[in-house]
């Protein structure tokens, strides 16, 4: 949750445009309904986290993915009613009734978990490679209070974390150490002290006579070009897949040529901007 | 127009009983470097939050009186619109950094300000030369240390230019280096621009040379007004606990005038006749060590902690304490001390070497608070131990409720109880904030805890405590061990670790404390008295 300066074309590009490219392949994530792409487009995303030297950082989010992906596989394939194709019966589930697990609920709940797993790895990859001081920047020209409260919620995030570890180290000193409860209660309790230093602070800088920010001329590097392009072919890919990939009663959908040609052209896109390594050093 | 200007002005906190401030009425004129002297609680602070307009607009409370500020009424000026003319900087650097990079973080002000981009440009830039940060502009906030972040901090309260400048103890978490550096630029802030200054600092030693002026405080209301020289003379009967080492040497020498400075009090001591000639240098004593295998309470054998990718934090320490032993542990920051400290307690593993215990290793980190995790004082310790602790009458406070020092104690007791003593107890930088009476309350308990056979190490910047208690001197540089030798010979021939008194008296024979120096001045002073 934490931005990481890196040299790559991702952290070259101003933030709006690099937002806006996370957004991109999430929203992509939203739209497609085809397997196969969104496989392509989890792979994608993992590889623009490699490209932006973020890599770890975007494939860390599978732990918090992929626990919650085999949950949704799991509820989807017991409680869903809409496929016809039985794979498995189960038997009286009680409450749940007849407990028939289907081809097409499992294929569904396994789509179901790619997108949470392609929307965590562009929010860990937006988190990671965007500059959230220059995207409060363009927030506060937007929406002043917003902003403010963005502020704080960036700035308590990581300092937290460091009351987190110091804690976690002071209650190891202690002879008859407190439980992990005990542990979160006071870092908990440090919160609201933390978050009025925190106010204390943006006060004394001014920022509660804050002027909309000025708008800063600056030119557009060839990084912003081609995430920007990118962004709107990801967007544009997206929107041109020609019919749902339908999953009930029964799997309606097929990987012809064209579904092949959109994947390869969506991973293109999302990729191809990470092939321009000039100018990019911190 | 004055920078500051108060009238009668009392204030109490939000469900305080007691008023922070009393009926204060004092004037700061424009470029005049002020300290705000008292012990904990005097309402240094509390002053400091009426000059950025913290108090009353921020911690609410009950505000009585007129204050001023730059011109502004404080009714009508809140913390934002002063915080064009006044720039504040807390002691804790770690909740003033607010932005991502140390760029942004200085462009935050001035952009608050509404300049334009070209203007808050220039501004960054400009205020980075200043305090020497251009090469960490471009550095994530998060990654820097903590003077670095000091320095940030101060960056951004300077870069609008403020006409008055609130510092509330900027220096405790600097090594005594960088704490100079901060103070020469404070100086040469209010010398070059005009600046006007009101530092609020404990060590008063370090900062008096630059004052015009010294307000001391006392329960929220002003007990001295007065040059800094004025100001010692009256520390000297009125509150001994805020006289600077230099000054105790020079009054019980009776001697004038009170030294604001080491160069003053040499004059007055060269005037005397009683500054001792310069010494040649002599080598330094080889270091005892203790490489047998017998009676150590703690032995580090060439420990390593190397970072994957990055430096040595540790570079192959070996050392070895005995038990009873009081060793202070000096450095820059970023030597290594905390981290050799968390080794020795078993936090942190080295990456090559060996750790020897010779029973538990108990260790006090920095922030008392953090080993608190009940709503009562009386349920983090049973009532013994709090009544060993001098803290029974609190055991139904809050512990965040607690003063500085009952905390510190309160932590003490909690990491040094338990069913198994300590053979080891580890402090690091305890005396942050702390008060001169606060720490020679530690000082006496440190070297109790030794009396009972448990050897004590401390990472401290305070080159004073560290003489007021220890028997043995490490000093670490980027890893190292660098010197391992008494006190009297570590502390007494540096510039930046070593006491006032070793300064003023050039490293003569080792000596450290102002009592030191009178026992042998003293002597020569009667000698010189009974002169024909």
């Amino acid at each position: 949750m934490t931005y990481l300066r890196r040299a790559s074309p991702l952290h070259a590009a101003r933030a709006s445009i690099g937002a806006a490219y996370c957004g991109a392949l999430v929203f992509a994530a939203l739209v497609i309904s085809d397997p196969l792409v969104l496989g392509v487009l989890a792979l994608a995303v993992l590889g623009a986290g490699a490209g932006a030297g973020v890599g770890g950082r975007v494939a860390r989010s599978l732990y918090l993915s992929a626990p919650m992906a085999l949950l949704i596989v799991a509820v989807n394939a017991l409680v869903s009613r809409g496929g016809l194709t039985v794979v498995a019966r189960l038997g009286d589930g009680g409450p749940l009734g007849q407990l028939d697990i289907t081809l097409e609920a499992v294929a569904y709940g396994a789509k179901a978990a790619l997108v949470l797993i392609v929307i965590l790895a562009g929010a860990a990859l937006a988190s990671a490679a965007v500059d959230p001081d220059q995207l409060l920047r363009s927030l506060r020209r937007v929406s002043f209070r917003s902003a403010l409260t963005a502020t704080i919620a960036t700035r308590m995030v990581p300092l937290l974390a460091l009351d987190a570890r110091r804690i976690g180290e002071a209650q190891r000193c202690r002879p008859n150490p407190g439980g992990r409860l005990a542990v979160m209660r006071a870092i908990t309790a440090n919160v609201l002290d933390r978050s009025l230093d925190i106010a204390a602070t943006l006060e004394v800088r001014g920022y509660g006579a804050a002027r909309r920010p000025t708008r800063a001329r600056r030119p557009w590097s060839r990084h912003d070009l081609a995430f920007a392009a990118s962004a709107t072919a990801i967007v544009g890919l997206a929107l041109a897949l020609p019919a749902p990939f339908s999953f009930y009663p029964v799997i309606h959908g097929s990987f012809g040529a064209w579904t092949f040609v959109l994947a390869g052209a969506l991973a293109f896109a999302a990729l191809a901007p990470f092939l321009q390594r000039r100018g990019i050093v911190v | 127009m004055n920078a500051l200007e108060l009238e009668r002005v009392s204030y109490t906190y939000p469900g305080a009983e007691a008023p922070a401030l009393c009926g204060l009425t004092l004037e700061v004129a424009q470029g005049e470097f002020v300290v705000l002297a008292g012990g904990s609680a005097a309402g240094k602070s509390t002053l400091l939050g009426v000059a950025s307009g913290l108090v009353p607009h921020f911690h609410g409370g009950h505000f009585d009186g007129r204050a001023e500020i730059c011109g502004m009424d404080l009714r009508e000026h809140g913390p934002a619109a002063l915080a064009r003319d006044v720039g504040t900087l807390f002691q804790d650097p770690e909740t003033q950094i607010v932005m991502g990079t140390v760029r942004a973080e200085l462009a935050f002000p001035l952009e608050n300000r509404g300049h334009s981009a070209v203007a808050t440009a220039r501004g960054v830039e400009e205020v980075a030369l200043a305090l020497g940060i251009e090469a960490l502009l471009e550095r994530s906030t998060v990654d820097l240390s903590g003077g670095e972040r000091q320095r940030v901090a101060l960056g951004a309260a300077l870069a609008g230019r403020p006409r008055l400048l609130a510092l509330d103890e900027p220096t405790s978490q600097l090594d005594p280096v960088a704490g100079d550096e901060l103070l020469a630029l404070l100086r040469r802030l209010n010398e070059e621009w005009g600046t006007t200054i009101l530092l609020a600092e404990h060590r008063l030693e370090r900062c008096l040379g630059a004052a015009d002026r010294v307000i001391a405080l006392e329960r929220g209301a002003v007990v001295c007004d007065a040059a800094p020289s004025g100001f010692l003379e009256w520390a000297h009967g009125a509150a001994p606990s805020l006289e600077t080492p230099g000054a105790t040497l020079i009054a019980g020498l009776a001697l004038h005038p009170a030294p604001a400075g080491v160069k003053q009090a040499r004059a007055t001591l060269r005037a005397a006749g009683l500054l001792p000639a310069p010494e040649p240098p002599t080598p330094s004593p080889p270091a005892a060590r203790h490489r047998g295998r017998s009676a150590a309470s703690l032995r580090l054998r060439r420990v390593w902690h190397e970072l994957a990718g990055g430096p040595s934090i540790l570079a192959g320490v070996s050392l070895s304490l005995a038990a009873g032993e009081r060793v202070v542990l000096l450095g820059r920051n970023g030597a290594g001390k905390s981290t050799l400290l968390r080794h020795a307690a078993a936090l942190m593993e080295p990456t090559r070497g060996r750790i020897e215990r010779g029973g538990r290793v108990a260790l006090l980190l920095q922030n008392p608070g953090d080993y608190f995790i009940h709503d009562r004082v009386g349920d983090e310790l049973d009532a013994a131990s709090l009544e060993r602790a001098g803290l029974a009458g609190l055991a139904e406070r809050h512990p965040r409720d607690c003063s500085g020092g009952e905390r510190q104690r309160l932590a003490l007791a909690i990491v040094t109880g338990g069913a198994q003593p300590p053979a080891v107890l580890c402090l690091d930088e305890p005396t942050r904030g702390m008060d001169r009476s606060a720490k020679a309350r530690l000082a006496d308990e440190l070297i109790g805890f030794s009396a009972r056979g448990v050897a004590v190490i401390v990472a401290t910047h305070d080159p004073e405590f560290a003489a007021s208690f220890a028997t043995r001197a490490i000093l670490l540089a980027d890893g190292r061990v660098v010197a391992d030798s008494s006190p009297a010979d570590l502390l007494s021939g540096g510039w930046y670790f070593a006491t006032e008194t070793a300064r003023i008296l050039g490293g003569h024979r080792g000596i450290l404390t102002a009592a030191q120096a009178l026992a042998e001045l003293g002597g020569a002073r009667t000698a010189i008295g009974s002169l024909p």
